[in-house]
């Protein structure tokens, strides 16, 4: 399962709105690391579907989203919950870490 | 049991893969989960690697490694290695995938990791500001002021290469000449964009909760100095990755492995080493791939005298 696309307009009902811990994948199609990091939050994302949702935002399209969260790094993957951001992770870790990294919403 | 593992997907992994795999020995190469393909993946155009007369992407480049390797039974992992055991005849590879492999012989081409200033507030700031991958970032950074700081061919190809997005490049470096190539320098040193500072280096990252500026000081006369950046682009080199090993195998005083001559030869019998992480002086793309050629046919020999 690949994670669902966010564009600005879909972002208030996608992720402020859902009632799970959304994790936002800001990537590009240029940037290596996140081509590497993007299955592993695929396969994280369906082993733990009834506990969080997995969106992506692709910077190169939506680079008011990107400048609207600050993101200056990517891949940056940014958890948000009830429409707050309630975890950052830049850069691209191994499926151990980033399962470390979200335990507190994985649990 | 494995004839030969791998531990590495740089120009010094993928061509031990492909020598080893045409000496009919099936290599395993474990290439790590987020960053196969090693330095080259962060690169963009690549000029000197011979038999590419027009150049071509690090990324192109690695992709072409890998195809070749896996053409020939190359069988790549996207893994990490978290724990080898080299003693004995039977060495053992633990992956973060929970995987454990034996081989008889194990090729080390873990390469190195880029180096950091070691200034508080570093990690930080490491994507609110400050960052190791022009390639990976400098999309963020247009019509804005930034600073590479640095002195080899990595810092200059930074430089220029942020100046496609950034209104302002500085080049900052602690000595007053480069190391990097001359074709390199002269780019740098005649594009508008970038002003090169000397004789400087960061004495302190400035900011509350993301990078604003820098203090900088002067290497001669000890003078500091604020410089206001919204971006900070550090590549002052990189260290060899010895983590997994350096209990294990003798190391040199630079903590790069050490190796038998102009062999792979570790200090364990069947462990061999090539690329970046045992050479401090070359490091280029073509030396790392001769390289792991060197140890692919250590290991094809050692396999012969052992059996």
């Amino acid at each position: 399962m690949s994670a669902k696309n966010v564009t600005t307009s879909t972002f208030q009902a996608d992720v402020l709105s859902s009632d799970k811990p959304v994790v936002v994948d800001f990537w590009a199609e240029w940037c290596g690391p996140c081509r590497a990091v993007s299955p592993i939050l695929d396969e994280i994302a369906s082993e733990h579907a009834d506990k969080i949702t997995v969106v992506k935002v692709n910077v190169d399209e939506e680079p008011g989203l990107a400048q609207q969260y600050g993101i200056t790094s990517i891949p940056a993957m940014y958890v948000f919950q009830n429409a707050e951001v309630s975890k950052v992770i830049i850069g691209a870790k191994p499926k151990p870490a980033l399962l470390e990294d979200l335990k507190s919403f994985i649990a | 049991m494995r004839e030969v593992i791998i531990i590495g997907s740089g120009p010094a992994g993928f061509t031990a893969g492909i020598y080893t795999a045409r000496a009919g020995l099936k290599p395993l190469l474990i290439a790590s989960s987020v960053e196969p393909g090693g330095e080259l993946m962060k690169t963009t155009e690549v000029e000197n690697y011979p038999g590419f007369p027009n150049g071509l992407q690090g990324p192109e480049l690695m992709a072409a490694f890998q195809e070749q390797a896996e053409r020939f039974g190359t069988e790549v992992l996207l893994d990490d290695v978290t724990e080898v055991s080299l003693q004995g005849d039977v060495k053992i590879v633990k992956t973060g995938g929970g995987e454990t492999f034996e081989a008889k012989t194990v090729i080390l081409a873990t390469g190195a990791a880029y180096r950091e200033l070691g200034l508080p507030k570093e990690k930080e700031f490491s994507g609110y500001g400050v960052s190791w991958c022009a390639t990976c970032d400098g999309f963020f950074f247009r019509e804005k002021t930034i600073a590479v700081i640095g002195g080899g061919d990595s810092a200059m190809e930074e430089a220029i290469f942020l100046t496609r997005f950034a209104s302002k490049v500085y080049l900052i470096h602690r000595r007053d000449s480069f190391k990097a190539s001359k074709i390199m320098q002269e780019r740098a040193l005649n594009n508008p964009k970038i002003e090169v500072i000397w004789n400087t280096e960061v004495a302190e990252l400035l900011g509350e909760t993301r990078l604003t500026g820098i203090k900088m000081k002067d290497t001669v006369t000890g003078a500091e100095k604020d410089l206001e950046l919204d971006g900070l682009f550090i590549a002052i080199g990189n260290d060899p990755r010895v983590w997994l090993v350096e209990n294990q195998l003798e190391l040199t005083p630079e903590k790069f492995i050490k190796v038998e001559g102009r062999s792979s030869k570790t200090s364990i019998p069947g462990v061999f080493a090539a690329g970046d992480v045992i050479d401090p002086t070359y490091r280029q793309a073509i030396t790392a791939a001769g390289s792991g050629c060197v140890a692919a046919l250590d290991a094809e020999h050692y396999l012969q005298d052992v059996k």
